[in-house]
């Protein structure tokens, strides 16, 4: 699967004959497995939405939150581990309130997405240092429009239209290439990335999910907050009958194929 | 002259570091009274410069969140300075989205703290501060200042308004006030003021914080001035 290491793999600042840096590789495997994170930049806003197993009956839900609120008009989804994710949003929180009490205004998107992007890469050049083990999805609105953002932990920052981090990401990838972007609103993405999480939740091999979403849009006054119930609760219910009757129609597909044979 | 003097005796008597404070642009009073529905606050928009009245529209209450109003008398940049401390607060708690939001019991220890700590670095914020705030169908009047003073009442002021309109406060003042005897109670007090407080202008800003949350007036004048009185004109009539 992977190119063995053999030898050059052991420390973050040590290069492999073929200039690659092993350890921070290693550490996006550690994304590869984990919990599936959509994001999406809508005409007025941007659109989180994060699938999160739910690892025992025990655990209250709502907790271990994988959205969170870094200013008033900025927000990270993660995956990954979420610990690392966790530091990274507190050291945006920093990043913004300082950015604040310096210049007087909201953080300008791609200033965090740098400021914090140079943090992560700073991770990759120290061996007393690991990497940060976890992609994060930055969603803000300010000035110049609503932007989303993919940092990774090689310390690169790209802005997308359309993102998804995570298990399945290839396939939740190619699903999002088919949405239209300069014309897609904030409601209708947060059907739509629904609709995607439900498609790619085995419900026989996966655990039960539970479904944060957030965006920051016009609708929201360009505040991040936690999409409002009504809105969720209609993607939801639209996302699982587009399954049930994925699975009817693929269902009825198997019968024909066994009458025929 | 005895120059063998211990020269480091005289550093040692010079005491602790201090930051010589007289504050430059400054507000007069800020009245605040409990009401049937929450507080009313009542603060004049002039920020003086010694005698000097330079700016003539200054907002000198602020809302912090939903709950919480902050109306300043004394050094103006220090009032700007502690609402972007507590603008950040309320940005740390939007954050956190916990469901926990800092309420005006808790602005109000906060900036008690704050004050007295600055104080006795011998490095003041020059302000008198009323905090009003309204929560879960309680209503919180506090006064803080510059040396770390905090105490709640249910009618407080600010500056000259302390000598002058806390005794007309006290004695009109019944705990089930509609808005608008409160608001004229204040209006009466502000004209007082008004003649008598060298520092004031006719432009004054009424505010309340209620279980609607915060909401603060566009200046408006009071129009019911009489210069005319016989003592103004003659200041040793004995008839008033």
């Amino acid at each position: 699967m992977s190119a063995t290491g053999s030898g050059y793999d052991y420390s973050v600042t040590t290069y492999s004959p073929t200039g690659r840096v092993f350890q921070v590789e290693y550490a996006s495997k550690a994304v590869e497995k984990s919990n599936v994170a959509l994001g999406v930049k809508c005409v007025d806003g941007v659109v989180l939405v994060v699938e999160k197993p739910v690892l025992s009956k025990m655990v209250v839900p709502g907790s271990n939150k994988r959205i969170m609120t870094v200013d008033l008009h900025a927000g990270i989804a993660m995956s990954g581990l979420a610990a690392d994710a966790r530091q990274i949003a507190n050291k945006s929180r920093q990043e913004a309130a300082e950015y604040r009490t310096f210049y007087g205004h909201a953080v300008p998107g791609k200033i965090l997405a740098d400021r914090v992007a140079g943090h992560i890469h700073t991770h990759t050049l120290y061996w007393y240092l690991r990497p940060y083990g976890c992609n994060v999805l930055l969603a803000v609105y300010d000035s110049d429009g609503p932007q989303l953002y993919c940092l990774e932990p090689a310390g690169t920052a790209f802005r997308y239209f359309g993102c998804a981090i995570g298990k399945n990401k290839q396939g939740a990838s190619s699903e999002l290439e088919k949405l239209k972007f300069n014309e897609l609103t904030c409601r209708e993405a947060v059907k739509e990335l629904a609709k995607i999480i439900y498609k790619f939740h085995d419900a026989a091999k996966d655990k039960d999910m539970e479904i944060e979403m957030s965006w920051v849009c016009d609708e929201s006054n360009r505040q991040h907050v936690v999409v409002p119930d009504e809105v969720r609760e209609e993607a939801l219910k639209l996302a699982a009958e587009a399954k049930q009757k994925e699975e009817n129609e693929s269902d009825s597909d198997n019968e024909e194929d066994e009458k025929s044979s | 002259m005895n120059v063998l003097a211990n020269r480091s005796s005289e550093h040692a008597a010079s005491g602790p570091t201090t930051r010589t404070q007289s504050p430059i642009v400054t507000g007069t009073t800020v009245l605040a009274v409990k009401y049937k529905d929450g507080i009313m606050m009542m603060a004049d928009t002039l920020g003086s410069y010694g005698s000097l009245a330079m700016f003539k529209s200054l907002p000198r209450i602020h809302a912090i969140n939903q709950f919480t109003l902050v109306g300043a008398g004394g050094e103006y940049s220090d009032f700007q300075f502690i609402n972007k401390m507590l603008q950040q607060l309320t940005i740390d708690d939007f954050c956190q989205n916990d469901g926990a939001v800092l309420g005006p019991k808790e602005i109000f220890n906060w900036l008690g703290r704050v004050y007295y700590n600055r104080r006795s670095r011998f490095n003041p914020l020059w302000n008198q501060l009323i905090v009003s705030g309204y929560r879960n169908g309680k209503s919180f009047l506090g006064y803080v200042d510059l040396t770390g003073t905090h105490f709640e009442g249910d009618v407080l002021a600010t500056g000259y308004g302390e000598y002058m309109a806390l005794p007309l406060l006290r004695k009109n003042w019944r705990p089930d006030m509609t808005a608008d005897e409160a608001r004229r109670l204040l209006e009466e007090c502000m004209a007082v003021l008004l003649y008598r407080d060298a520092r004031t202008i006719n432009s004054f800003q009424v505010a309340t914080i209620t279980a609607d949350g915060p909401s603060i007036s566009a200046p408006f004048q009071l129009q019911n001035t009489n210069w005319e009185y016989n003592r103004f004109i003659h200041p040793n009539a004995t008839d008033y």
